[in-house]
């Protein structure tokens, strides 16, 4: 198959562009330029938006003797990506932006192009397998991306290979330390490419400004505390809400209301969440009959809680969780799980979470 | 294999291998007093007399440099810093933005760290700057310090006039430098009659080694020079010679020069036989840059190997993605070092617009084309566009 390889400049992208070479593939390396505002040089071990990490990427791509290009795909990933991700936070939401890059550039911007351009398939270095259209975590527990990838589509995936699922990390570093790349030492990168320095609320007030607003307990009803934006708390945040609410009990964020611009907090009771509302779903097959058995992961790092999953009349789903759960934040995306110990807990498809349910939002009103 | 990027870099000629093989084996540097000392100075002085004889220039107007962007460098540099400094009056730089980046970057770093004003010269459709253009821009010449504009386009393949223009700069006492590597070997450069106060040349456009290049610099030219040294140029440029790769540089361009007029007209024939081949197949691509039977006084008005198109709905790097996969090596523009597709400031100078700029592919002719590689592209360009516009674009 003549197969696309998106390269990242890190090593999980070089390894799987690698073996597909291996697997006899006619293969073409493609470095996406993301960041309008391209760094020289890499600040730290984050991103993957560099000239450096080009760089990175051109000297696999010519060890494997693999024609490489660098399509600028900056202007897309600005709209889409990045002030998606502004105006999520802006509306009181906690976006996922790597999903989102999947979704709309990965698998939607270079795949349509790729296949215009009489590729078949396009390869990434992403954790999870992916077998008979059938998606999967990876067998690396703690690497795992299935959750990244949960928004794909079923002809999304007919045109995607993740040759890394089967294996760990360790051992694509292995792989890569084997044929002599140079970067099968380089760091892993983590976080959100575009904030290379981490400072996710330092960037949110550079592009949002200054909004600031009382913090209000859900109990009393009183004021404890202001703060400068909203879009710097997440659902289920404890750490760093500066709030004195008079007793030495630890407080959460239980909801965010952009337009008062009100932060309500409150103790831990009243942070469980047993019910969310979702939007419109999508499937990485056909569409399962429900309600469902199933289970969900409702955030990156999340661990999977076992739920029910029911039609909402307006197209969403209600996802009853069997277990109460915390951290819960609108704009995250449920990701739905069929559970398979042998083969790996299959990814049935996603939804983002809109509301939760009629207990937990009379809390927080 | 189809090579059409000859203004990227060409083959390099058997006899300029030859030459650098015999010289690489000698001991010697140039700049000793001893036997091999003379023998390494004898044989790259000789160069230079050669090349001062290929190019209309004296010996002791050629400095060897390490190749274009350190000439062009040198030149906008030097010149600009020599004549402020002799009159504090003289900040201005007069300057076509259709110029290789090796002379927009030393404009635009002059402006942003050292007091430079710019004045951009206004630029034809066909990317030629006209002499009343900058007689304009230059007004009495009190104020600017040098003036630059290239003898051909890289990208494009546009001659300009540089006899008239440097008549132009001379009768209000402003020098003029011009870019003249894609110009020597391809039409007639002759240093002496043109007027021009510096010219830059390097030697792998026309078949020497990557590494080499001249600067042409009048003897009255007062230049501040970049690198500080031994002195071995002039005092105006420093470091040790490399005398196989000046050995190399001169056995190419004498070579390129003496073997113009019967390949210039061969090659410039491809070229037509090319670009009429691919506007019968592809009836919508447009020619960038003069026409192709275009003259200016001296020689033709466009370099004989440049095809420079733009073929409207597809993009410049996805068709040149498609030309590669099918063994067609050519280009988008100049190549850019990080890689990313930037729609060509050279057709933007022109008047371009954006899309017609990202919609470019330049395929330039050299000493080795023929025939099979003009088929070779002529067989494939009408499937290879059709894909490239169904190709979406990563844009909206």
């Amino acid at each position: 198959m003549r197969v696309l390889a998106a390269m990242s400049g890190g090593v999980d992208s070089a390894v799987a562009a690698a073996l597909a070479v291996d697997a006899g593939h006619d293969v073409t390396g493609v470095h996406l330029a993301l960041s309008p505002d391209r760094q020289t040089l890499r600040s730290g071990a984050r991103g993957c938006c560099s000239v450096e990490d080009a760089h990175d990427a051109r000297r696999v791509a010519d060890e494997l003797g693999v024609p490489f290009y660098v399509w600028d795909l900056a202007e897309r990933f600005t709209e889409d990506v990045v002030d998606d991700f502004v105006a999520e936070y802006a509306a009181g939401r906690t976006p996922n932006p790597c999903l989102r890059c999947n979704e709309k550039i990965k698998f939607s911007a270079v795949l349509d192009r790729a296949l215009a351009l009489g590729f078949d398939a396009v390869v990434t270095g992403h954790h999870a397998r992916l077998a008979d259209g059938r998606l999967r975590r990876s067998v690396d527990a703690a690497k795992d991306q299935s959750y990244v990838l949960g928004v794909l589509t079923a002809d999304q995936l007919a045109a995607a290979m993740f040759p890394l699922g089967s294996m760990t990390k360790h051992r694509v570093r292995e792989i890569a330390a084997e044929r002599g790349f140079a970067v099968a030492a380089k760091p892993d990168s983590h976080d959100i490419c575009f904030i290379p320095d981490g400072d996710t609320r330092g960037f949110l007030s550079r592009r949002l400004g200054s909004r600031p607003g009382p913090v209000v307990d859900a109990t009393t009803g009183t004021t404890v505390g202001e703060h400068d934006g909203t879009y710097g708390f997440t659902v289920g945040q404890r750490r760093g809400l500066g709030v004195n609410a008079g007793d030495q009990r630890p407080r959460y964020v239980l909801a965010i209301e952009p337009v008062s611009r009100t932060v309500t907090v409150g103790t831990a009771d009243l942070a469980g969440v047993t019910e969310v509302r979702t939007a419109a779903p999508t499937w990485t097959g056909a569409k399962p009959e429900l309600p469902l058995r199933a289970e969900v992961q409702l955030r990156a790092h999340g661990s999977p809680v076992p739920c029910e999953v029911l039609p909402a009349g307006d197209g969403g789903l209600r996802i009853l969780l069997d277990e109460e759960q915390r951290g819960v934040a609108p704009g995250q995306s449920a990701v739905l799980y069929e559970p398979d110990a042998e083969r790996g807990d299959r990814v049935l498809g996603q939804a983002a979470m809109q509301a939760l349910g009629e207990r937990e939002e009379a809390v927080r009103r | 294999m189809t090579y059409l990027d000859h203004a990227a870099t060409t083959p390099v000629l058997p006899e300029v291998l030859a030459a650098m093989t015999e010289q690489l084996g000698r001991v010697g540097n140039a700049s000793s007093l001893h036997a091999s000392g003379r023998a390494a100075r004898r044989v790259a002085e000789q160069s230079r007399e050669r090349l001062a004889e290929a190019l209309g220039a004296r010996p002791s107007e050629v400095l060897f440099t390490g190749g274009g962007t350190e000439s062009d460098n040198l030149a906008v540099k030097g010149l600009f810093w020599a004549r402020r400094q002799a009159d504090s009056r003289r900040r201005r730089i007069v300057v076509s933005p259709a110029e290789h980046h090796a002379v927009l970057d030393s404009v635009e770093w002059l402006a942003k760290h050292d007091g430079a004003d710019v004045t951009w010269l206004a630029v034809e459709p066909t990317g030629r700057v006209r002499p009343e253009a900058l007689a304009e821009a230059l007004g009495d010449g009190r104020d600017v310090a040098v003036a630059s504009v290239m003898w051909a386009n890289n990208e494009i393949g546009t001659v300009s006039d540089i006899p008239a223009l440097a008549a132009v700069a001379r009768a209000v006492g402003v020098p003029l430098h011009t870019d003249a590597v894609q110009a020597v070997g391809q039409v007639p450069v002759d240093f002496g009659r043109s007027g021009a106060d510096a010219l830059t040349m390097t030697g792998h456009k026309l078949g020497g080694p990557m590494g080499a290049g001249v600067l042409l610099l009048r003897r009255d030219a007062e230049c501040t020079p970049l690198l500080h040294g031994g002195g071995q140029e002039r005092d105006v440029r420093s470091g040790t010679l490399d005398v196989a790769a000046i050995v190399g540089l001169e056995v190419a361009t004498t070579q390129a020069v003496r073997t113009r007029p019967e390949r210039a007209p061969r090659i410039a024939a491809l070229r037509d036989r090319l670009v009429g081949g691919i506007v019968a197949a592809v009836p919508d691509a447009q020619l960038n840059g003069a026409p192709l039977g275009d003259v200016v006084p001296g020689g033709p008005g466009r370099l004989p190997g440049n095809a420079h198109l733009s073929f409207p709905g597809a993009e410049g790097d996805a068709l040149l993605m498609l030309l590669d996969a099918r063994g067609i090596e050519c280009s988008t523009g100049s190549a850019c070092s990080a890689g990313v597709a930037r729609p060509s400031h050279v057709l933007l100078a022109t008047g371009a617009d954006a899309d017609r700029a990202r919609s470019s592919l330049r395929f330039t002719l050299g000493h080795t084309s023929d025939d099979e590689d003009v088929d070779a592209v002529l067989e494939v360009i009408a499937p290879v566009v059709e894909r490239a516009r169904h190709a979406g674009l990563g844009r909206r």
